[in-house]
């Protein structure tokens, strides 16, 4: 009994000792490694501040008004621009939104009704795993499936490899979006006698309509920023003007269909892709370009990202009533 | 009376054609249900014929070349030429430069999470998370076009002199670490450096959800046993969080890996031979953008192809195993894993 006692005492004295000793020096790590982790966090920060900060002072300098109006001109000579690549820009993402909302919105619908279902398994592990695999095979797939076919790069095809990007995106987001969807809506649709597909379309989807453009807007910014799977499909073209194609087109007679085919036929630039191309070539005036194209492209990226986000806080902030 | 519903509502019943349209109109569940299932077929479809388009594509070159393509060898040829295709520097470019940016990227990440998710104040949480979701939405170019006129002169390249005088000198980490550094900076640790910025915030966004879905029990059980709050991270959280955490680092490696703009226009692009970090190199995925285009040769291409085939194998495999690490946790997964 008395030794039990000590050895009890024993191990309390050690541990009070080894406490004592120990107390300060784990309150010291605890601090120390604290520390680091703010460290770590503020390290981790400065690229995006140094970058920002000095794509705005470059770009800043070299942007003006020929940049956005005119066609690149050939070096030596002022007052050339990116328009193409502006005007490509927007094509590009116009056309990657329309291949990728509607089955995107469709396969969201899906798989948020029937997560545990084989297929709705498959698929949402499938949509993951697509948004893990690289833009430059989309970029490859999307040549060999659509250029090598066609004969020719084209707008279309990389319309088509930016929505392949954007389409996990797109599904994840809504998939969130129709689960927040309170069930009664949809069931008090249903229990009036609507099909399933008018309540999908005249319900559930408008419920959740606010936060599924929130997706587009973000797979939008994505794929804007894109330059990989565009390497070998849109290719790039100086020389692409839309007005001109649409004057040309209105000039022959022909008919809006033909004019539409013409627009996306043909290989396009985008500003990435000239950012890239102009960052390669030797000439201080292209530099100066890219640097005015990293601006442009930073604002239409970041901006889309930020007004996303700050409206899906504010629309928040009113739901829960503050 | 009339038997049908509408009597109930008090309006005359409706006429026949309507309810036929209605009839029709309710059979727009069967289009609609096969609409909605084959646009969710859709993604698997593209999973699939992504791997089979490739696989066909590269027939030529698998032929010709067999295993010796992807064989580790000291004097790699890649000669369009002759028609001699082997693609072991682009691999060790793309293992060493994504390894290294793990190396780096890690434990800042988990760094971050830390703060983000434990220690700083909740009006802060949200602001910062933005902050680090905007570094993940910098176009890869923008970070290309900075790594090139801002980040090697002024970083890349006195530390990797530093390297190479320092570690370059030891006798076994001569074979990595020896210089000269090129004066332009471009190497396989500036491609490293660049993408361990990269992959931070895709790694540090996972990790921070993972740490706010431990249960708060389990801090408040590590507190109250007298542990420090840094004894309970480490010792209780971590643990808790470890198959998601390991997830987000592979999802990280597979973002790195497949990376392509920013490190084609950093690493260099030159095949040496060198195993050296302060070495420009090439990796898989900036030899396909440089070289596709003005591939002309079939074998050319084929091979291209099938280098994309290997990458695509690679990241497949890493996300499978990722996604599956992260899904016990949850599926707070958010969009940023993509290269």
């Amino acid at each position: 009994m008395t030794t039990g006692t000590n050895l009890w005492l024993g191990v309390s004295t050690r541990q009070m000792i080894q406490s004592k000793a120990g107390y300060r020096r784990r309150k010291l790590s605890n601090i120390f490694m604290l520390a680091i982790t703010g460290l770590f966090t503020l390290l981790a920060l400065i690229p995006l501040f140094w970058i920002i900060g000095y794509v705005i002072y470059k770009g800043g300098q070299y942007i003006n008004l020929d940049f956005f109006i005119h066609l690149p001109r050939p070096l030596g000579i002022t007052g050339g621009g990116v328009l193409n690549a502006i005007e490509g820009t927007l094509l590009l993402t116009i056309l990657a939104g329309l291949f990728a909302v509607p089955p995107g919105i469709l396969a969201a619908y899906y798989v948020s009704y029937k997560p545990n279902t084989l297929l709705g398994i498959v698929v949402r592990f499938g949509t993951d795993v697509l948004s893990g695999v690289p833009s430059i095979v989309i970029g490859l797939f999307c040549y060999a499936l659509i250029v090598k076919n066609q004969g020719h790069y084209s707008a279309l095809a990389g319309g088509i490899a930016l929505a392949i990007l954007m389409l996990p995106t797109i599904i994840r987001t809504t998939e969130e979006m129709i689960k927040l969807v309170p069930h009664s809506l949809r069931e008090g649709s249903l229990a009036l006698g609507s099909p399933e597909w008018k309540t999908a379309l005249s319900v559930t989807l408008p419920a959740a309509s606010q936060g599924i453009i929130t997706g587009i807007l973000l797979g939008i910014a994505r794929a804007s920023g894109e330059t990989a799977p565009l390497l070998f499909t849109a290719l790039g073209n100086d020389n692409y003007n839309v007005g001109k194609i649409i004057q040309a087109g209105i000039g022959n007679h022909q008919n809006i269909f033909t004019i539409l085919g013409m627009i996306i036929n043909q290989p396009v630039d985008s500003l990435p892709l000239t950012l890239w191309k102009y960052a390669q070539q030797p000439y201080p005036e292209r530099i100066n370009q890219s640097w005015a194209a990293a601006l442009v492209l930073m604002i239409l990226v970041l901006s889309l990202n930020i007004l996303t986000r700050v409206w899906v806080q504010l629309r928040a902030n009113r739901i829960h009533g503050k | 009376m009339d038997k049908s519903p509408h009597s109930l509502t008090g309006r005359r019943p409706a006429p026949h054609w309507l309810a036929h349209l209605r009839l029709a109109l309710h059979y727009g569940d069967r289009p609609w249900s096969a609409l909605t299932i084959g646009m969710a077929l859709l993604t698997i479809l593209l999973m699939l014929s992504i791997g089979l388009l490739l696989w066909g594509d590269s027939s030529q070159a698998r032929a010709a070349f067999g295993l010796s393509f992807l064989k580790p060898t000291s004097d790699a040829s890649w000669n369009p030429v002759s028609g001699n295709f082997q693609a072991w520097p682009f691999i060790y470019g793309t293992l060493a430069t994504s390894l290294m940016s793990l190396v780096l990227a890690v434990p800042i990440s988990l760094g971050v999470a830390i703060f983000l998710a434990e220690l700083c104040p909740t009006w802060l949480r949200m602001p910062l998370g933005w902050l680090f979701e905007l570094l993940a939405a910098i176009p890869s170019v923008v970070y290309g076009l900075w790594g090139i006129f801002v980040f090697l002169p002024t970083v890349v390249e006195p530390m990797g002199n530093f390297l190479a005088s320092t570690l370059g000198e030891l006798p076994m980490l001569t074979l990595f670490f020896h210089g000269p550094m090129p004066a332009s900076g471009s190497s396989l640790l500036a491609a490293g450096l660049v993408l361990s910025i990269m992959i931070t915030p895709t790694i540090a966004a996972i990790t921070r959800d993972v740490f706010l879905a431990v249960p708060l029990t389990q801090r408040e059980a590590s507190l109250a046993l007298g542990a420090t709050s840094w004894e309970t991270i480490w010792k209780v959280l971590l643990p808790y969080g470890m198959s998601g955490i390991l997830g987000a680092v592979i999802l990280g490696l597979g973002r790195a890996l497949g990376e392509t703009m920013a490190v084609t226009m950093v690493v260099g692009n030159s095949i040496g031979g060198s195993l050296s970090l302060m070495r420009p190199g090439y990796t898989m995925s900036s030899i396909i953008a440089n070289e596709f285009a003005e591939a002309v040769t079939v074998l050319h291409s084929q091979a291209l192809i099938e280098i994309a085939l290997v990458l695509f194998i690679m990241t497949l495999l890493l996300n499978i195993l990722a996604r599956l690490l992260v899904w016990r946790v949850g599926r707070g997964i958010p969009q940023e894993a993509r290269a």
